[in-house]
């Protein structure tokens, strides 16, 4: 009777420590970073770009670099990865295939980031330079699964019925995909498009190679052909190489209230969609 | 007619293709990695490269042995499930069977956000309170070392551990538990001595993907471990074979012995991804079957 007493109290103990060395983690973790990286963020550091002559750093180059590359990654991935979930839910017959595509979009997924990297710089940085659009194609073949994936989980909400109906209308295929498919897939496609911007926003391994390091104002379409550090990759520059601390942690700081919006979007549009669907 | 069906044949072709894009990608990355990467293995040998105790990439008589990076990941790895799976695996207990809704969405929200964190961010806050903690505590002339690797990447795993495993401990029949409660064993007991068993492929899935995550990782490790081509030791600065690839790599001329090794060493990372997919995929499938 004793023993078990123990064994149950030590679970519970156990879970109630646990627990709460998580939520403190995390709790401790934001505080930490926007308390020190708040205070640096000043309008100067957003709104210039680094000067050796006036020794002053600033962040733009890199803002812009970031919004860029997000635009052009999500311009090439949509189209590939709601088109891939279309082909597995509505088109292909063969269980084969779809096994063999959903596996290689699984192994895809499990690729770490640095190998991506390499890979981007063999296949697209070798061919037109080390550019932001060699590092957004590199981030298209690693947020591919993530797109296919919540466009596919979307489509397989689109009630049957209304396929039907379109076809007894006497719609051909593609235009049953194009009136009543796409449009009833279109909550997954936002989700996979905030997913995939965290995980653009976050990224830094599979940049470093592809995108490199430059700090310079560009335009989007000189942007896109030159190279340019991102952020993260700014972040990693400034703390590692250059002991820049105070810059750090308030691109940190950023990079944090950014993942906060993104995680609050995704809980928002989810909420909307689901709403909407039940009326 | 006929035109209809040539034009809606046409669509389906294009998404066949669209849809064949991730394999392509996939045969694309193997192929890439293994023809770029073959080249130095065969120069040096495989059993020199790969079980060569020494790196020294640009001295005069360079030596290219990855065995200290091999070991490095797997202790790294090792070290961050031995800290993060107990934590994860109380944690996803308690926020599946105990805790109220209240308080698991509130940490849910929290845990999607630990995921979320970029891992240079990780890296940065090791640098600034770990390393500079490890030195004092422990007494070492310089805290970036496995053991600070050990721990940023036994938090970052943290998010993906709790998450798989939550969904498989939600999924466990309630009738089991009932049968237990039944025969009067307290919750406790019943979640630790049926509910757990039951979820158990769920939970070693879990751990696999912990698994993936910390071998991969580079940014964060980069930051806080040093990256000495040392074998391992928990409070040596040390190299793990993500970061030997991104130390190197910038300053390495394009066709050279030491970038062709730095390939190598990518391929011998991807295999053991690879083999770490088919684990998962072993346990995925089961936790499915049942």
């Amino acid at each position: 009777m004793n023993k078990r007493k123990i064994y149950i109290n030590t679970m519970r103990g156990l879970m109630f420590i646990c627990t709460a060395l998580t939520a403190l983690l995390v709790l401790f973790l934001f505080s930490y970073v926007l308390l020190k990286g708040l205070p640096n963020i000043t309008w100067e550091l957003l709104s210039t770009k680094p000067s050796y002559l006036q020794n002053r750093i600033g962040i733009l180059p890199d803002i812009l670099n970031t919004i860029y590359i997000v635009i052009a990654t999500l311009v090439v991935v949509l189209p590939l990865g709601v088109g891939a979930a279309i082909y597995l839910n509505e088109y292909a017959q063969n269980k084969k295939v779809v096994e063999l595509i959903e596996y290689a979009a699984e192994t895809l997924s499990g690729i770490p980031s640095i190998i991506y990297g390499l890979v981007g710089m063999l296949l697209f940085s070798n061919n037109f330079g080390t550019s932001i659009l060699a590092g957004a194609l590199t981030l298209v073949i690693m947020n591919l699964p993530t797109i296919m994936r919540t466009t596919q989980e979307s489509l397989k909400t689109v009630p049957q019925s209304y396929r039907e109906g379109a076809f007894g209308l006497g719609a051909g295929k593609w235009r049953v995909i194009r009136t009543v498919v796409i449009p009833g897939c279109i909550d997954g496609v936002v989700t996979g498009c905030i997913l995939a911007i965290g995980r653009i926003i976050g990224e830094s391994a599979a940049l470093l190679f592809t995108a490199g390091f430059a700090h310079a104002i560009n335009g989007f379409f000189t942007g896109l052909t030159s190279p340019g550090a991102t952020l993260t990759v700014a972040l990693y520059v400034y703390a590692k190489e250059e002991g820049e601390f105070a810059v750090a942690f308030a691109i940190a700081a950023i990079l944090m209230v950014l993942t906060l919006l993104i995680n609050l979007s995704t809980t928002l549009v989810g909420k909307f969609f689901a709403k909407r669907r039940n009326i | 007619m006929r035109k209809n069906k040539i034009f809606e044949d046409i669509v389906h072709g294009i998404f066949l293709i669209l849809g064949l894009i991730t394999v392509g990608c996939v045969l694309l990355i193997t192929v890439y990695l293994i023809i770029s990467g073959l080249p130095a293995i065969r120069e040096i040998g495989l059993i020199n490269f790969l079980f060569g105790k020494e790196w020294a990439s640009t001295a005069a008589e360079p030596k290219f042995g990855i065995l200290p990076f091999i070991l490095s990941s797997i202790y790294g790895t090792a070290g961050a499930i031995v800290i993060g799976v107990p934590i994860g695996f109380f944690t996803a207990v308690y926020l599946s069977k105990v805790a109220s809704k209240k308080v698991r969405t509130t940490l849910e929200t929290a845990i999607n956000l630990l995921a979320g964190i970029p891992s240079v961010v990780y890296g940065l806050v090791g640098m600034i309170i770990l390393v500079p903690a490890i030195r004092h505590i422990f007494k070492v002339p310089d805290g970036s070392s496995l053991l600070a690797a050990i721990i940023v990447l036994s938090i970052m795993i943290l998010p993906n551990i709790i998450k798989v495993s939550i969904t498989a401990l939600d999924a466990v029949p309630i009738e089991y538990e009932d049968a237990s409660l039944a025969l009067g064993a307290t919750p406790i007991e019943t979640y630790f001595r049926v509910s757990v068993p039951a979820a158990k492929s769920g939970i070693a899935a879990a751990v696999v993907l912990g698994v993936g995550r910390a071998i991969g990782e580079a940014m964060a490790v980069m930051m806080v471990a040093g990256n000495v081509a040392n074998m391992p030791s928990l409070f040596q600065s040390v190299r793990f074979l993500t970061t030997a690839v991104s130390s190197e790599m910038a300053y390495s001329s394009p066709g050279s012995l030491q970038r062709n090794a730095l390939f190598s060493i990518a391929l011998v990372l991807y295999m053991f991804i690879m083999l770490i997919n088919v684990v998962l995929n072993f346990f995925l499938k089961r936790e499915k079957e049942k």
